[in-house]
């Protein structure tokens, strides 16, 4: 593992001691507490963790929709705000989150009609997209007719359809059977080698983790903070889904499940 | 013995009943007068219902509701006919038990008809539409022959209750006054006030929405606006826009205007926080995230204030109408008319009126079909 890497490369996203604690009915909730992160360009870093760990809501802090209370992050050089308002960023959410009452298609090309882009220019980034996610022949449907994974891929398809630099994905395939997983996993790899995008992913599995990123953060609950982060000295770029049963990739996995393991046993 | 009773089980009882009845119709030695059908009519009446409920006890098919269909309507035609023409004299006992049995079994056998056509399951599109139909038109029809029969047969006086026939009568002989009273009510009042009530309440909830301290200010007016005594409201509109239309349509306005925004301001808050960040996401500006998330997510609250409106607007014009008005309009004339013991013109104009009101209702509810056709309510 290399921990010293050179890094020349400039940073995408910047935290330093960031917190956040929600104030509800039954007190404080420190889903946050002293962050420091730095993601460079190009990287394609994984948070790990137990359910509440604040995983989302550390996201959500990079995308502006949740302000810190406390420390600093800066995404692209610039506050959070200027860099939404930059439309620097796609984000795929948890859940679907599609109109019902725009088809497939047109979910697709609702980011892009707000960017204001030419109707054909939509039209291609559309096709593309849905083909890329195997959802090609279901332009028409309503999401309300598709599987909920076909859903989730289609809300994988309209971020994508954004071509943003920097991709925010929560758990974007976790509603996935392991086969279409799989796939999804080796074209976000090829995508990302492609085109230099930094991608930020939120996943619960161990081996989608290591399988995707140059670095995985694992993070502890109560309060939400980040255990380890573990640099993977995989080869960058696209790689073979059998990677995943070399020693090198099973060390790597060995030493995320130890953080996760420490993580939990903190918290009880 | 269980062999008897099987089919009793399978929902026969009611077939079973109508046979019952039918019999129990046949005059009683020694009161001759107890029903007024020939031996023929009587005989043949007797002989489709038992054939007709006979054959519901062992199935249902097209042939077993046909022949129910037939026989149930046929019977009914033959004791309307039965049904003494003017009043009964004073005194009269009214018509006989034979009468009311015989009424018992063709509505038993009718209700028995309308079960079964409801238990049907047809395959082809078209059929299930025709059964779905079938059953609210076959209830209204003999909702009105109960109607028919129970007033006439028991010398219901016209000033309690006219029968339909008679209501039908006077629809048919004044309908150029009918006409001119829907024009003036309905066309005018009541759709003016109410495009305009709810365009406005709809148009103020997109301010009210932008500009939040309007919610507090202004909220709390439209709900005191809307809980005025219309019987207050309607003569001052009369003072202020005069005694035609307009000051109608005002009145409408003022009811429609309040349930129109306070639905709007739930529709605008109806979209989910997800789909909300979504459009954070994008940087999208406020006119952007209305148009393409909020207003499409409100749709179904606006189509509910719309159709909440059109009943609320129709009330509301007629009621206005008994505050002054030209001499036309429906609540002028049902005014009138009452006042002249015409229960039969009151009538025939409810009639109008509840039937323009169905019918508008229904409109609005088909364009709400196409508009949220998303929405799982809708969905099919
Ligand atoms: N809007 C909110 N108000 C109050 N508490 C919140 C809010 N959002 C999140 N939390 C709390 O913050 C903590 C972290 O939540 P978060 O959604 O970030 O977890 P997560 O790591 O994404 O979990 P999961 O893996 O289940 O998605 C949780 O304890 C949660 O209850
Ligand atoms: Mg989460």
């Amino acid at each position: 593992m290399t921990e010293a890497r050179s890094s020349t490369r400039p940073s995408v996203i910047d935290a330093r001691g960031l917190s956040l604690t929600f104030t509800t009915a039954d007190g404080p909730v420190h889903a946050l507490s002293n962050v420091d992160l730095t993601i460079e360009k190009g990287d394609f870093v994984s948070f790990i963790g137990p359910s509440g760990c604040g995983k989302t809501t550390l996201l959500r802090v990079i995308a502006d929709l949740e302000r810190q209370t406390a420390g600093t992050i800066t995404v692209n050089g610039t506050s959070p705000e200027k860099a939404r308002l930059d439309r620097a960023y796609g984000y795929v959410f948890q859940a679907p989150a599609l109109y019902p009452w725009r088809s497939i298609a047109s979910n697709v090309a609702l980011p892009l009609e707000i960017m204001g882009l030419p109707k054909a220019e939509r039209l291609r980034r559309v096709q593309k997209n849905l083909a890329l996610v195997n959802l090609a022949g279901f332009e028409k449907k309503f999401p309300w007719q598709l599987s909920g994974g076909m859903q989730q891929r289609a809300s994988i398809a309209r971020a994508l359809a954004v071509e943003p630099d920097l991709l925010l994905m929560d758990e974007p395939f976790g509603a996935l059977d392991e086969i279409v997983r799989d796939h999804l996993n080796e074209q976000l790899l090829q995508l990302w080698a492609k085109t230099e995008k930094t991608v930020v992913f939120v996943t619960h599995s161990i081996p989608e983790a290591v399988y995707l990123s140059t670095k995985i953060v694992v993070m502890s609950p109560r309060p939400g903070r980040i255990h380890d982060i573990v640099e993977s000295d995989l080869p960058r770029g696209p790689r073979p889904l059998d990677i995943r049963e070399t020693p090198e990739f099973l060390k790597i996995a060995h030493r995320v499940r130890e953080g996760l393991r420490a993580g939990h046993s903190y918290a009880d | 013995m269980n062999a008897l009773l099987a089919p009793l089980r399978g929902g026969g009882v009611l077939p079973f009943l109508a046979i019952v009845a039918i019999f129990l119709a046949f005059p009683l030695p020694g009161d001759a007068t107890s029903l007024g059908l020939s031996p023929v009519a009587l005989g043949g009446l007797t002989a489709s219902v038992v054939v007709a409920a006979a054959l519901f006890l062992r199935r249902a098919d097209a042939l077993a509701i046909g022949l129910g269909l037939v026989a149930s309507f046929a019977g009914a035609a033959l004791l309307i006919d039965d049904l003494p023409d003017g009043p009964l004299p004073a005194g009269s006992p009214g018509m006989g038990q034979g009468f009311w049995f015989a009424l018992v079994a063709v509505w038993l056998l009718a209700w028995t008809t309308v079960d079964r056509i409801a238990g049907l399951s047809p395959r082809h599109p078209v059929a299930r539409r025709a059964a779905d139909l079938a059953i609210p038109i076959l209830f209204g029809v003999w909702l009105l022959i109960l109607w028919e029969v129970l007033v006439r047969g028991l010398g219901v006086p016209s000033v309690l209750l006219p029968a339909p026939s008679a209501i039908g009568a006077k629809l048919a002989a004044e309908t150029a006054t009918l006409w001119a009273d829907f024009r003036q009510t309905f066309l005018k009042s009541v759709l003016v006030g109410w495009a305009l009530g709810c365009g406005s309440g709809f148009l103020v909830a997109l301010l009210v929405d932008r500009v939040p301290f309007l919610k507090r200010g202004l909220l709390p007016v439209g709900n005191l606006v809307s809980a005025l005594p219309i019987v207050g409201i309607a003569p001052i509109m009369v003072m202020w826009f005069g005694f035609d239309w307009p000051s109608k349509a005002a009145v409408v306005v003022i009811m429609t205007f309040f349930p129109m925004l306070v639905n709007t301001l739930a529709g605008l808050d109806a979209a989910g926080r997800m789909e909300r960040d979504l459009m954070r996401t994008y940087a999208a500006g406020h006119g952007q995230e209305l148009l393409k998330l909020r207003l499409p997510a409100a749709m179904p609250f606006v189509f509910n204030a719309l159709k909440i409106n059109s009943t609320l607007a129709l009330i509301g014009a007629i009621v206005a109408e008994f505050f002054g008005t030209p001499i036309v309009g429906m609540g002028f004339r049902i005014s009138t008319e009452v006042g002249r013991m015409a229960i039969d013109m009151v009538w025939a104009e409810i009639a109008v009126a509840a039937l323009a009101g169905s019918l508008f209702y229904g409109a609005i509810g088909l364009v709400e079909r196409l508009v949220t056709f998303w929405h799982p309510s809708m969905r099919r």
